[in-house]
């Protein structure tokens, strides 16, 4: 009998190691595994009408500015570039979305292709959760200039990654799943800054 | 390190960019009429101004798109930075 073959997250083995740290450092600090979902690279003229035919599919708005991301009913708009959006779905399956978004892309002479697989992410959450990104990381992470609804794809260390902001205290790394591994040693070392006790001191 | 202003992305640190050279290097109208020493001026030969100079950056590490900016050669400072290459699009 065939097996089927189901997919596995990159980081796998590094779900107990996370789980742990998670456990010690809570609720300063917590990095998680995120789902596998379904991702599209569109692009497309955003002049042609094409970005509103892909509205229509995806059944949510593309993000209209620069570095911005907006919700979709199962997923996200990511702004990558001038005519290049990310777009997730959690309920699709990767070769659907594909197919639905390139359909309406490539009527106004854009296409869409599936990258799901070319992206990995996972969760920086807690008090301290952007301090410690900004330990690799040049951008200005603080809440103000990088508030909730803002992405940027920058360098983490050596690594590119996309940074999303959901909340003051959640923050979503999107990363390539051969640059993950890198990027975990690089948080987990840095977490080492952050003691268990010094943030409790702190809490009331 | 320097802080360089990608047209769509924002001041960004100058790590993620990658540098493409001069700007505005025509391709030649008749390529095979060319001579070889005229193809190797088209294809080697470039400015070396002192003070500003037009280069084309990529913001590699970003958005991943060409633009043009002036530089000034004996200061590292960025002039100005020009419009996306081959995009109407603008933030």
């Amino acid at each position: 009998m065939a097996e089927t073959l189901t997919a596995r997250h990159p980081l796998e083995g590094h779900r107990d190691q996370l789980e742990a740290l998670s456990a010690a450092l809570a609720p300063t600090l917590a990095l998680e595994l995120g789902e596998l979902v379904a991702a599209v690279d569109l692009r497309v003229d955003p002049g042609s009408g094409g970005a509103d035919a892909v509205e229509q599919v995806v059944g949510g708005p593309l993000p209209a500015r620069p570095d911005t991301w907006t919700a979709l009913p199962a997923g996200q708009a990511l702004r990558l570039g001038p005519d290049e959006w990310l777009l997730t779905s959690a309920a699709a399956r990767p070769e659907d979305w594909e197919f639905a978004v390139d359909e309406a892309a490539t009527a106004h002479g854009g296409m869409a292709v599936d990258v799901s697989a070319q992206r990995t992410v996972l969760w920086v959450r807690g008090s301290a959760a952007r301090e410690l990104l900004s330990t690799g990381c040049a951008l200005d992470l603080r809440p103000r200039s990088f508030p909730s609804g803002r992405c940027a794809q920058t360098l983490l260390g050596q690594a590119a990654v996309l940074l999303v902001a959901h909340g003051e205290d959640d923050l979503q790394l999107v990363v390539r799943p051969s640059f993950a591994g890198y990027v975990v040693d690089l948080l987990v070392d840095a977490a080492r800054e952050f003691p268990p006790s010094r943030h409790r001191k702190e809490t009331p | 390190m320097q802080l360089i202003a990608c047209p769509w992305c924002g001041p960004r640190e100058e790590l993620e960019f990658s540098y493409g050279g001069q700007a505005h290097v025509a391709y030649p109208a008749d390529p095979a009429g060319l001579t070889d020493e005229q193809w190797a001026r088209y294809v080697f030969f470039r400015d070396n101004p002192k003070g500003p100079f037009a280069e084309r950056w990529a913001h590699s590490a970003g958005c991943r798109r060409w633009f043009t900016a002036v530089r000034d050669t004996r200061t590292h400072q960025f002039v100005s930075v020009g419009p996306l290459a081959g995009s109407e699009a603008t933030p």
